[in-house]
């Protein structure tokens, strides 16, 4: 079965991207509050690319692409685009956030701590994002 | 989706989170707190236990607003969060930064000691 889909690039169509994620995620061992985590991870990924490299524009979209392997999930996120290199951005200290009020900024540090491996690679214009979660093998 | 209650009891206002915040709606959390502020409001309540969901959007707004709280001597406590939720201020520190107590008593009790 294939999980793929096409996530225009409308902050309101977020709600539809967990529903998605929480559909696949309930059929793997992950528990509850991995489940919850991953979600918000991809979703982190994602809102990022729609508001800054799609500035909202709902006539671009992205796709989001999960599969299943033996001893993980692998969550891949594609957009044609300027790109935005998840593994090259710095992110700030959590003083600087409060600092500067800046409302952003926290998104990335969450895809970090959740996430056991990401990847980012360019081709063309075509940019994926690749997330990795270990499922816990017993 | 998220609905945002508003009720005022004494001397606090309490915010009651229901459903979901995100890159879409944090704009209207931040605005209720900015009114609150605004309106010269010291004690704050949020309610979280209808909260499914927050993503960092949401979790930035509480965060822009610590140091003006600071200075202005406002005190907001976050109560009821359900485990999902909790964990994720958890994961990146923010229950240290931002009061956050299991239960609405708990969290009277904070912002009337203050």
């Amino acid at each position: 079965m294939k999980h793929e889909l096409k996530l225009y690039c409308d902050t309101q169509e977020l709600a539809g991207l967990r529903t998605f994620l929480n559909e696949f995620l309930q059929k793997t061992s992950l528990s509850d509050i991995d489940q919850h985590q991953v979600t918000l991870a991809v979703e982190e990924v994602c809102a990022n690319l729609i508001i800054h490299s799609h500035d909202c524009n709902p006539k671009e979209f992205i796709e989001v692409n999960l599969k299943q392997k033996d001893d993980g999930l692998v969550f891949e996120i594609t957009d044609i685009g300027m790109g935005f290199n998840i593994l090259e951005y710095k992110e700030p200290e959590l003083a600087h956030v409060i600092k500067a009020k800046r409302k952003g900024g926290l998104g990335i540090m969450l895809v970090k701590k959740i996430m056991d491996k990401i990847e980012f690679e360019t081709s063309g214009k075509e940019n994926t994002c690749r997330l990795f979660k270990k499922l816990n093998s017993k | 989706m998220l609905k945002i209650e508003k009720s005022t009891e004494e001397d606090h206002v309490c915010l009651e989170l229901i459903g979901e915040v995100d890159a879409s709606n944090s704009v209207e959390l931040d605005e209720s707190i900015q009114e609150l502020v605004n309106e010269n409001t010291k004690k704050i309540l949020v309610d979280g236990t209808h909260l499914e969901y927050i993503s960092s959007a949401g979790l930035g707004v509480f965060m822009s607003y610590l140091d003006e709280f600071d200075e202005k001597n406002i005190h907001l406590v976050i109560f009821g969060l359900n485990q999902k939720v909790h964990q994720v201020f958890h994961i990146l520190g923010l229950d240290q930064l931002i009061n956050i107590k299991p239960t609405q008593e708990e969290a009277l009790a904070v912002i009337y000691e203050a």
